[in-house]
């Protein structure tokens, strides 16, 4: 049978995709960064972590939907995606390789379960899907697993609520288990932290709301979900709502989850960012060393 | 399904509450409908070949499209918050400042009122504090 053994949460940022294109991973600016990564891509590296797919939790930030057509949720069913057009040509990265089958057994397993989802045959995947792939697996020829895009609207208002998407990925959770071949998935939430993009007030980071959200997200998930939109926009900006995404992939890795790895930084761009590697308890391998890594501004003493 | 909610949201509050963040416009559906033409046309520039006939005879492509006045004068002058209460979303804008090869960064330091060194000192620092800036009628 499949199973879920991990949650991942990544920032999926362009300027991330833009640092690894011009080789500045390395300076004084993105170092810090990539240099926070790199336990990630070393764990992810091993036979045992590495998973078959990927189901991977992102916004489409207006590239495969315009104005015409808004899904709330959405599945990428197709056998290959390829790298949008964003406005600077495609990003240079492999073409995403889905997992049909499997795709298309979670699109009929979570319809039954009430999520009314969009099945998506033709996409192209932006920013959202392929910067954390990069920022994960570096720069191979082609990407090392699978990968199931799952694009959530956060963009035209409302987006789905917190509880409707950890009750989302609770539902991921039975339709992978119920999938008759042996294969190890992992789910990314991808986006955030805190951040805005318009206006006056761009530039907006929570550092104590990214924080406290990390540590609820681990431990007491349920009620975190039940936080109000405009808690999001207040506290972590307009674009922070980003956030509803990660309580997908926690709802789907179930009640007890360790955490083996949190990485946070300010800033990446306008953004805060938060890296982490979750297992389900039963399941957990031993957390990193060092467990925690925070950088970046108002760091810099501790 | 038998069990009837027993909890609903009130829309007019849930979208009142937005109006109350400052120096920040919800991509509601109002402003989605306002600007339909301006995000299609932003969406446009996913194309190389618009990219160059835009880039060649900017006020030529905007007339192609069903914009207001002070939409197209929004993008001729990259005003982005002009844009942005022309009904423009920032995702769908950034067709416009990529094809300027300009990013989110530039973009977003352009609408705070601070230069862009300015805002990068401000993000190097810690970005913006929600300090004051979470509710208008709260003050907080
Ligand atoms: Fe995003």
């Amino acid at each position: 049978m499949a199973r879920i053994t991990a949650g991942i949460t990544s920032s999926h940022i362009p300027a991330l995709g833009a640092a690894i294109q011009t080789g500045k991973t390395g300076d004084d600016y993105w170092g810090p960064v990539f240099r926070g990564y790199e336990p990630i891509k070393q764990w992810i590296a091993r036979p045992e972590n590495m998973p078959d797919v990927v189901i991977l939790v992102y916004n489409d930030h207006a590239s495969a939907f315009d104005m015409n057509i808004i899904p709330t949720f959405a599945i990428g069913c197709a056998e290959r995606f390829k790298p949008a057009d964003e406005g600077w040509g495609p990003r240079p990265v492999p073409d995403v390789i889905g997992h049909p089958d499997l795709a298309w057994h979670i699109a009929q397993s979570l319809i039954l379960d009430d999520f009314d989802m969009t099945i998506m045959n033709a996409m192209d995947v932006d920013h959202g899907c392929t910067v954390p792939l990069s920022m994960i697996f570096g720069e191979p020829s082609e990407w090392p697993c699978k990968v199931i895009p799952m694009p959530v609207n956060v963009v035209t208002y409302p987006p789905p609520s917190g509880r409707r998407c950890f009750a989302l990925g609770d539902s991921i959770k039975a339709a992978v288990e119920s999938f008759p071949e042996d294969l190890k998935v992992h789910v990314w939430g991808t986006g955030g932290m805190s951040h805005q993009l318009q206006g006056p007030r761009a530039g907006l980071i929570n550092k104590e709301f990214d924080l406290n959200f990390i540590d609820r997200l681990i431990n007491d998930p349920e009620e975190l979900s039940k936080m109000p939109h405009i808690e999001y926009l207040r506290e972590s900006g307009s674009e922070g709502i980003e956030l509803v995404m990660w309580l997908i992939m926690r709802g789907a890795l179930g009640d007890k989850v360790r955490d083996l790895y949190t990485f946070y930084h300010i800033p990446a761009s306008n953004t805060a960012l938060g890296a982490l590697i979750l297992q389900p308890e039963e399941i957990a391998g031993p957390p990193l060393e060092p467990r925690k890594v925070l950088s970046g501004a108002s760091f810099a003493e501790a | 399904m038998t069990d009837k909610k027993k909890e609903r949201i009130n829309i007019h509050e849930y979208l009142a509450e937005f109006e109350d963040i400052p120096g920040t416009r919800v991509f509601t559906a109002q402003r989605a409908r306002k600007g339909y033409w301006l995000n299609q046309f932003a969406m446009s520039l996913m194309k190389e070949e618009n990219r160059q006939r835009f880039l060649a005879d900017e006020r030529a492509y905007l007339d192609e499209w069903d914009l207001s006045e002070e939409a197209k004068q929004a993008v001729l002058d990259r005003d982005y918050n002009r844009m942005i209460d022309c009904g423009g979303n920032i995702y769908f804008l950034s067709k416009l400042f990529s094809t300027d090869k300009k990013s989110f960064q530039f973009a977003a330091g352009s609408m705070t009122g601070m230069t862009q060194e300015e805002y990068a000192e401000m993000m190097l620092k810690g970005g913006r504090s929600p300090e004051g800036v979470r509710s208008i009628k709260e003050g907080r």
